[in-house]
């Protein structure tokens, strides 16, 4: 074997067809949260947890290579500004701050409620990056005398 | 009724479980049961939102402690004169602060006859007003989005807060 | 008397962060007090025979359960897995630095 990092090739088949399953399972949490049960938080975490599943079971470079650490500290910061600046846009085109300003459209479709998809979106990459990022630190992170590290 | 007292007294059992065990990865297992217990019992209690939110936090809390976690034992439940004394202590305040708890808990609203005066508006104007199916989702956006911006806030300033500890520069 | 035994886990949570001497135990006495409180806001939303508060098509009537405070914990519970992992990298530095997560020694060493 190549590369004999991470968990046995049992596992790493099964994440294999499994993360994209999960991954696509997160964006439908997302997109639907108006409409079924889940929204930004659960689906934000659901994405954090099938890259947590390839980091498992593949070791730390190939999820690294896959997502990085400064690309998942990226999309929190982009997911809080985007939350921002729909908030802050609410004052210009809708009267107050938190303002639902985009037409309600017809109930019980999923191109409805005005900007809650919009900030549903947005938390989603924010709770998702903020996870993600904060899962990578905590396993980079070798305490000495812990793993390939010695202790001097 | 009896499922719900029976689901809260295994998570009780769960938790004792857990503090008192010596081995620290089962006590972080059942930790985890307790959660999950916890999330069945939001699904009887008609709460799917949050039902899914815990469950998925639930697993990503047991790998993030198992990570912390030394294979070894707790040793360090000794013995002696002034641990009695603590835990005598502690018994005797617990003990207060669950009488008082009880003279004040007697007086909120019956257990499921709630006090709706604010989330009736919600429910009767939630689809209406917001266009949301999920009314759960408009209090969280619309309503109240002002809570989920400081929700917001403290993500961002505890995942910061974690990855500066475990920067690598600090590391001498 | 259905809130006092989500206080029961409260106390039992309590219990854990006064009495152990472990970090990791005190750790997990805090997450059991996330959970009793959470508990114990989505018990005083439940109302007899109520529905989750969502509408669906076709289904008419709004005898909903209370949407307030489950909007509220869930806010809390993501809040808390955050704030976990901020305590526990705490942990893992102080065992980095001190090789114990005796918090008596702990106190010792620091001279």
């Amino acid at each position: 074997m190549k590369d004999n990092k991470g968990m046995t090739l049992i596992v790493k088949t099964v994440i294999k067809f499994l993360a994209p399953i999960v991954i696509l399972f997160g964006v439908y949490i997302i997109l639907h949260g108006h409409l079924t049960p889940g929204g930004g938080f659960p689906g934000g975490v659901v994405v954090a947890s099938a890259f947590i599943l390839l980091t498992l079971a593949y070791g730390t470079e190939v999820a690294e290579k896959k997502m990085k650490r400064s690309l998942a500290a990226l999309l929190e910061s982009t997911g809080a500004l985007f939350f921002l600046i729909l908030a802050v846009l609410g004052i210009f085109l809708g009267g107050w701050f938190f303002s639902n300003f985009l037409p309600k459209g017809e109930p019980l479709k999923l191109l409805s409620a005005g900007f809650i998809p919009l900030a549903n979106i947005a938390i989603g990459l924010k709770v998702g990056g903020g996870i993600f990022a904060v899962f990578l630190a905590l396993v980079i992170f070798r305490v000495a005398g812990e793993g390939g590290e010695e202790q001097k | 009724m009896l499922e719900l007292y029976s689901l809260i007294i295994l998570m009780i059992l769960g938790s004792l479980v857990a503090i008192h065990t010596k081995y620290l990865l089962s006590a972080v297992i059942s930790l985890t049961l307790v959660g999950l217990i916890l999330c069945v019992t939001f699904l009887y209690l008609q709460a799917p939102d949050t039902a899914i939110t815990q469950t998925i936090v639930e697993v990503i809390a047991l790998v993030i402690l198992i990570r912390a976690v030394p294979i070894e034992k707790d040793t360090m439940g000794r013995k002696g004169a002034k641990e009695t004394f603590s835990a005598v202590v502690t018994t005797i305040f617990l003990v207060l602060f669950a009488f008082f708890a009880y003279r004040a808990l007697l007086d909120l609203p019956q257990f499921g006859f709630p006090l709706m005066r604010v989330s009736e508006g919600y429910i009767r104007e939630g689809l209406v007003k917001t266009g949301s199916a999920n009314i759960v989702t408009a209090v969280l956006l619309d309503f109240r989005a002002y809570d989920t911006l400081g929700e917001a806030t403290v993500l961002f300033t505890a995942i910061l807060g974690a990855i500066i500890v475990l920067r690598k520069a600090g590391r001498k | 008397m259905i809130f006092f035994l989500s206080f029961i886990l409260f106390l039992i949570g309590l219990y854990c962060v006064l009495i152990k001497k472990n970090l990791l135990k005190i750790v997990m006495g805090i997450v059991i007090m996330e959970y009793s409180v959470s508990l114990f806001l989505i018990l005083l939303g439940y109302k007899k025979g109520g529905f989750p508060p969502i509408v669906t098509p076709g289904v008419e009537g709004t005898n909903f359960v209370d949407p307030l405070p489950q909007a509220l914990v869930i806010t809390a519970i993501v809040i808390s897995i955050a704030s976990l992992a901020l305590i526990i990298s705490l942990c893992m530095r102080i065992y980095q630095k001190y090789k114990t997560f005796d918090i008596t020694k702990i106190r010792k060493l620091k001279g």
